[in-house]
């Protein structure tokens, strides 16, 4: 019994580091740009797929991996200067509704080229499971933890010791005061775009051999990046994180101890319960932002 | 303006009902099976969006769960008749009486919740509820659904054909119009666009924004319950496939497109996304070889973001904006919703 549970310990931090992941994203442009990016587990999705494609055409996989990253970039920035630029001015529920709109027509079009098939991507590394703590831990999990580290390390690079990070730190506190010293709050808009298409893309393809990969995958990925969102608080990025894994394990040990099925309506009831009982977050202070 | 507001005054009495009789006698001059199904869906359609175009356009909330409640209405009646063998009509009752009881449980706490908060809440209810239908095979028989609910009957008449069920349906939004035709000229109608152009304004006018709001939602559900039920009565099967987000997604796009806060934004709104959905549906598989209508869904997500951005005040106010050149087009800035869509006043 004890096995099982760190088994599923195990499992659920894999399955935690992607949650974390894209809530990551989710909050890093959120913070920045106010938006609350409905569309995030779509590039996860897209990321995936482009990446089995462009891998089953014969590119090798880490070409496959950059190239498919760099196009989901290229995806996000694209489309916030198509629908979230000229909208900059709406209200949050405005803004939300359009990226509910940039969602289902991301899936409708992945839907268009892949099918309803499923997909997978091998391993990234051969071999047998590791055995921790009496648990099997499958070295693709090992791939996703240090994915979830690195991103991590380079958000904190970026944002405390770089000249440009602090420039962005500085237009999340005081849009206006920000562009009276000379940062353009669009142009950082659209980095954040970017950036959050390239960690979608980064998290769908980490997953890719220890999950299937459907055309719709991306939605209830979304969902789960919320729930950790919320749980942490919306705006706090260490909160995404802890969220993330949290939501991970829970769900794991749901899954595995109670019903596989009932696994989705979980994070669905963890969401409503942190919204209707403690809107700021499991670990978030009231903010000055509006609840 | 005022010549305009003579002219409508003389011509309304007898354009309206002209216009109601021509209508209902369509599906009797086009002999189509075809048709005559189209305008029920559009009706049962228009019945979810009048409801949620009072929560949207009059209370300035949002909902992504009403997916969920139309499922509500449509496995209440599918469970009731086909497990309980309740009459048809009680099972009709039952299916507006429940997403009202959930709404009203969950309203209050719900509605607290602000702008984004408040669409993932309600985005969370509709996805749980979805589960629920898959999950819970024995009740809801999980996803392959449930089938051989019988047909709507009262007394001797059996709604046993498409152009009865056209009647009955159109009957129900005719009277939902009427409803909220004397609804929103009302008191409370009055107080739930104060609230939507300002919630703490409205408190402080006296207004119990709380209470307003929360009886708007449950309205809203009773109606997306009531189509559920005549859904499930309609096409006598229901499987959790078309209560999903997607469902509760065109219903919002249906009531942003008709123009939130207008009489008639949910009849155009519905109409116009049905019709775009039937069209295509038949002019993809013409432009794509091979491809399915389900890729429409592309389509309604490109027209919601293009409306939110440059038209959030819908399609329906088109007409007044026209009339009325003195007044500055509202752009997606003030337009946006809630506390945008301006109170155009309909009459």
């Amino acid at each position: 019994m004890p096995d099982q549970l760190m088994q599923l310990l195990f499992s659920g931090l894999t399955l935690g580091s992607i949650y974390a992941l894209i809530a990551l994203a989710l909050v890093t442009t959120f913070n920045i740009t106010g938006v609350l990016n409905l569309a995030q587990g779509e590039f996860a999705a897209i990321g995936s797929l482009l990446a089995i494609s462009l891998y089953a055409a014969g590119i090798p996989s880490t070409v496959a991996f950059i190239l498919s990253i760099a196009l989901v970039a290229m995806l996000g920035g694209l489309l916030e200067r198509a629908a979230i630029y000229p909208a900059r001015r709406a209200s949050g529920l405005t803004l939300i509704i359009i990226t509910i709109g940039l969602s289902i027509s991301l899936r409708g079009l992945a839907l268009l080229i892949w099918g309803t098939e499923t997909y997978s991507l091998p391993a990234f590394t051969k071999g047998g499971p590791l055995f921790i703590g009496g648990a099997a831990v499958n070295p693709q999990s090992i791939w996703i933890l240090g994915l979830a580290i690195l991103t991590l390390s380079l958000l904190y690079t970026f944002f405390e010791l770089t000249y440009a990070g602090k420039a962005v730190k500085a237009a999340v506190v005081n849009r206006t005061a920000a562009r009276l010293v000379g940062i353009n709050p669009g142009t950082v808009s659209f980095w954040a775009f970017m950036g959050s298409g390239a960690l979608g893309a980064a998290a769908g393809i980490f997953i890719a051999p220890v999950t299937m990969t459907t055309y719709d995958m991306g939605f209830m990925l979304g969902v789960k990046g919320f729930v950790a969102a919320v749980i942490g608080g919306l705006s706090s990025v260490g909160g995404a994180v802890v969220g993330g894994l949290l939501l991970g394990v829970l769900e794991s040990y749901c899954a595995g101890l109670v019903s596989s099925g009932l696994k989705d309506a979980l994070a669905v009831i963890v969401l409503l319960a942190v919204l209707l009982v403690r809107p700021q977050g499991l670990l978030g202070v009231l903010g000055e932002r509006k609840i | 303006m005022g010549r305009n507001k003579i002219f409508t005054k003389i011509k309304k009495p007898f354009l309206w009902p002209a216009c109601v009789v021509l209508f209902m006698a369509l599906p009797l001059v086009v002999d189509s099976n075809y048709i005559t199904s189209v305008l029920i869906v559009i009706g049962l359609y228009t019945i979810i969006v009048q409801g949620l175009g009072i929560l949207m356009g009059y209370a300035g909330q949002v909902s992504f769960g009403h997916g969920g409640f139309f499922g509500l209405g449509g496995y209440a009646v599918a469970v009731l008749t086909t497990r309980y063998d309740w009459p048809p009509v009680l099972a009709l009752l039952a299916a507006i009486a429940l997403p009202g009881l959930v709404a009203a449980g969950i309203g209050r706490p719900a509605l607290k919740l602000r702008e984004f908060y408040l669409a993932l809440g309600t985005m969370g209810f509709g996805i749980l509820i979805h589960t629920m239908f898959n999950e819970a095979g024995k009740l809801t028989g999980g996803p392959s659904g449930i089938a051989g609910i019988p047909y709507l009957s009262t007394g001797g008449l059996v709604f046993d054909s498409d152009i009865k069920f056209f009647y009955l349906v159109w009957a129900v939004v005719l009277l939902v119009l009427f409803g909220i035709n004397n609804l929103i000229r009302s008191r409370v109608g009055r107080a739930l666009r104060a609230i939507r152009e300002s919630e703490h304004a409205a408190e402080t006018a006296g207004i119990d924004t709380g209470k307003l709001k929360l009886k708007a939602f449950i309205f809203s559900a009773l109606l997306a319950g009531l189509a559920g039920g005549l859904y499930a009565f309609y096409v006598t099967f229901v499987s959790p496939a078309p209560f999903g987000f997607n469902a509760s997604v065109q219903f919002v796009l249906m009531a942003v497109v008709g123009g939130l806060g207008t009489f008639f934004g949910p009849l155009l709104g519905a109409t116009l996304v049905v019709l775009l959905g039937e069209f295509l549906r038949w002019a993809i598989p013409l432009v794509i070889p091979g491809a399915g209508g389900e890729y429409e869904i592309v389509f309604f997500g490109l027209i919601l973001v293009l409306l939110m951005i440059y038209r959030p005040e819908g399609l329906g106010t088109l007409g007044k904006i026209l009339t009325s050149p003195g007044k500055k087009k509202p752009g997606a800035a003030e337009a946006g919703i809630p506390g945008g869509g301006r109170g155009y006043e309909v009459n």
